[in-house]
């Protein structure tokens, strides 16, 4: 087993250095030159003169060939001769590179872009968190009542409810809930948690679940679906097994048998979801987090590409794919845990 | 003659005249109700896509881009506005339909492009395996290792594509799934017997691939493309929501629901249709991908 987490681990490196040149590819390929795209417009009353666009250009380093660039944005640039004219200009593009934890500075709040990311991942995970347990615990105790009420009109309800869970574009779902929940019955806060950060740093529980509970329902919703749909395939099966005609057979209660013998076999394909879930809950989250104002990871990423912070757009990718890549890790340690049967070389 | 004779009485006495797979599977979908209802949606919205905006255009003359101050947030069913009339004043139910018309392309074009670079790249991976094998399935590991939007979201932010390019987009970028499935299925399919057979009667690498492997991925693919277009569908309506995708004034179902927050009192008719429309297209493209998945099971006489 050790073994094998070891090649998995050895077989991310390649990975995220594909991921880093991917993304390092789609930006270089932008049309247009970089610095116009991000002077332009940024004050109007002083236009940008030539040789502030040369400043720029030398401090993002973008006066050199490509492959350098992506040399110095990922293993930094603090090793060569930064300021190579030695008019002290290059100086500000001074980075120590991806690899060592610094992925450079915003161009437009000036600030480096790992600590902008870090400030927002807690926002973006208590809403990822609390969507994958309220998606796994709704989606598996939705799949179960189906399969265990299998072709009644509960059955049916569930299946409705998890296809066209699937069908619903989350986004539209949450303008209509905040439509009727926050405009209508005015019962429910329509945008995001910035409130509560600004009310002079007191957390107040109610408040943030209050703010919490429209979002969360609808990120969950793709995982409820899935997961209902998983966990009832998989119980069908499990119910005709011969353990659990035993289990009936020797007088277990009917719900014992249900909780402890089938339910339990059938949460694997559950489990072998929770990777790819990660990367939903990432993505969903960047619709969501726009329709209710959260200050998360994924409005930093709209406000990052609507302004044309590159930097800021590179560093937010390839931290959410990191943090997708450890959950897709952490899913495969799962499921050799969970399931004995599987043998690996 | 006599020979004849002979087989008439077999398929007499299996109870049903023999007939191919995929003569079968039509009768299969014809039978089924919920899928022929999803087909018919589908068809329909299709038809008035296609002729919708040329009819609009010449037979009624009318112009989707005609603003009118004093109609901004007409409700539904006033003054001919069917559905109302949006911040502008324009007409949703003509805005709806050409909106149909650019979500349906969409969804159809980048289907089969996705569909097409997944298969070649599956097979191709499947089949050759070593090199080719590892260069691909680097590629898939690395592209479905950026969570799914960010990397459309991104690609289209900054090429600010035409419907077309964006079309390109997704196919560029989306194909990891397809191939993946392809690989896997061409994998175990070319250590058969018969693909044995046909090498061993000189067929050509290009013969087994195409006359004996990719009839065996088609029907798989076939449901893969069904899915995969409505899922197109929400990545255009959730990426024209963003304001990345679509650019107005090409009306989308996705973009027109851009600056929803805004008028949440004053248009909820314009929150609420474009986003029907949405989920009624997307459902109907699962539930026929489930039904085609149905029909093409070749397990489904064993069960029957």
């Amino acid at each position: 087993m050790f073994k094998y987490f070891q090649r998995r681990l050895l077989q991310a490196i390649p990975t995220f250095f594909g991921v880093t040149f991917i993304v390092f590819i789609i930006i270089l390929a932008a049309p247009g030159d970089p610095i116009d795209m991000i002077t332009w417009g940024a004050n109007s009353n002083q236009k940008t003169t030539k040789e502030l666009k040369e400043a720029m250009r030398r401090q993002l380093g973008l006066d050199r060939p490509p492959l350098e660039q992506y040399l110095y944005w990922m293993i930094g640039n603090d090793w060569t001769r930064v300021d190579y004219k030695g008019d002290g200009i290059g100086e500000a593009g001074k980075r120590r590179g991806l690899l060592r934890g610094d992925l450079g500075d915003s161009i437009k709040q000036k600030k480096p872009v790992m600590d902008l990311i870090v400030q927002r991942i807690p926002a973006t995970l208590r809403l990822g968190v609390a969507a994958l347990i309220l998606g796994y615990l709704a989606g598996v105790m939705l799949g179960a009542l189906a399969a265990v009420f299998h072709r009644t009109w509960l059955d049916q309800v569930i299946r409705i409810i998890s296809v066209v869970g699937n069908a619903v574009p989350a986004f539209w779902l949450g303008l209509l809930l905040i439509i009727v929940f926050g405009v209508q019955l005015k019962w429910l806060p329509i945008s995001g948690m910035e409130d509560i950060t600004r009310r002079g740093g007191e957390f107040d529980l109610g408040d943030a679940l209050r703010h919490m509970i429209l979002p969360v329902f609808v990120l969950s919703l793709n995982t409820i679906a899935f997961i209902s749909r998983f966990t009832r395939t998989q119980m069908l099966e499990t119910l005709q097994q011969d353990y659990v005609r035993t289990a009936y057979a020797k007088g277990l209660q009917t719900r014992l048998v249900w909780l402890r013998h089938a339910l339990k076999n059938s949460l694997l394909p559950a489990a072998t979801f929770f990777g790819p879930s990660i990367g939903f809950l990432l993505a969903g989250a960047v619709i969501i987090e726009h329709v209710f104002q959260w200050p998360g990871m994924g409005k930093l990423v709209i406000d990052a590409v609507s302004q044309r912070d590159y930097p800021l757009v590179m560093g937010s990718v390839v931290v959410a794919s990191v943090m997708f890549m450890i959950g897709v890790l952490i899913s495969d340690a799962l499921y050799v845990i969970l399931d004995p049967r599987i043998r690996l070389e | 003659m006599a020979r004849k004779a002979k087989i008439k009485i077999i398929g007499g006495e299996s109870g049903r005249p023999s007939r191919s797979f995929w003569r079968d599977a039509v009768a299969f979908i014809l039978r089924d109700r919920l899928t022929m209802l999803a087909l018919t949606v589908l068809v329909i919205f299709t038809m008035i896509g296609v002729a919708g905006p040329p009819m609009i255009e010449n037979v009624f003359e009318m112009d989707i881009n005609d603003t009118r101050v004093i109609v901004r947030f007409k409700q539904p069913g006033q003054d001919g506005y069917l559905l109302g009339a949006d911040q502008l004043g324009r007409d949703q139910f003509l805005r709806l339909i050409y909106g149909g018309r650019v979500s349906l392309t969409i969804a159809y074009l980048a289907s089969v492009m996705t569909v097409f670079i997944g298969v070649s790249l599956g097979l191709l991976a499947g089949y050759y395996g070593r090199r080719v094998d590892d260069l691909i399935s680097w590629m898939i590991n690395t592209l479905s290792s950026i969570p799914p939007l960010y990397l459309f979201l991104i690609a289209s932010a900054i090429w600010e594509p035409s419907t077309e390019a964006l079309i390109v987009i997704m196919a560029a970028l989306g194909w990891v799934g397809t191939t993946r499935l392809v690989r896997g299925e061409t994998l175990s399919l070319k250590e058969r017997d018969y693909v044995l057979a046909a090498r061993a009667l000189g067929a050509s690498d290009l013969r087994i691939l195409v006359s004996h492997i990719v009839p065996n991925v088609f029907s798989l693919v076939m449901v893969t493309m069904t899915i995969i277009a409505g899922n197109l569908i929400l990545l255009e309506a959730g990426l024209s929501y963003l304001g990345v995708g679509i650019q107005p004034p090409t009306p989308s179902w996705g973009n027109m629901l851009t600056d929803s927050r805004s008028y949440f009192v004053t248009g909820v008719h314009l929150v609420v249709w474009p986003g029907i429309l949405i989920m009624v297209t997307v459902l109907c493209f699962y539930l026929v991908g489930d039904g085609l998945r149905d029909a093409l099971d070749p397990r489904r006489y064993q069960q029957q």
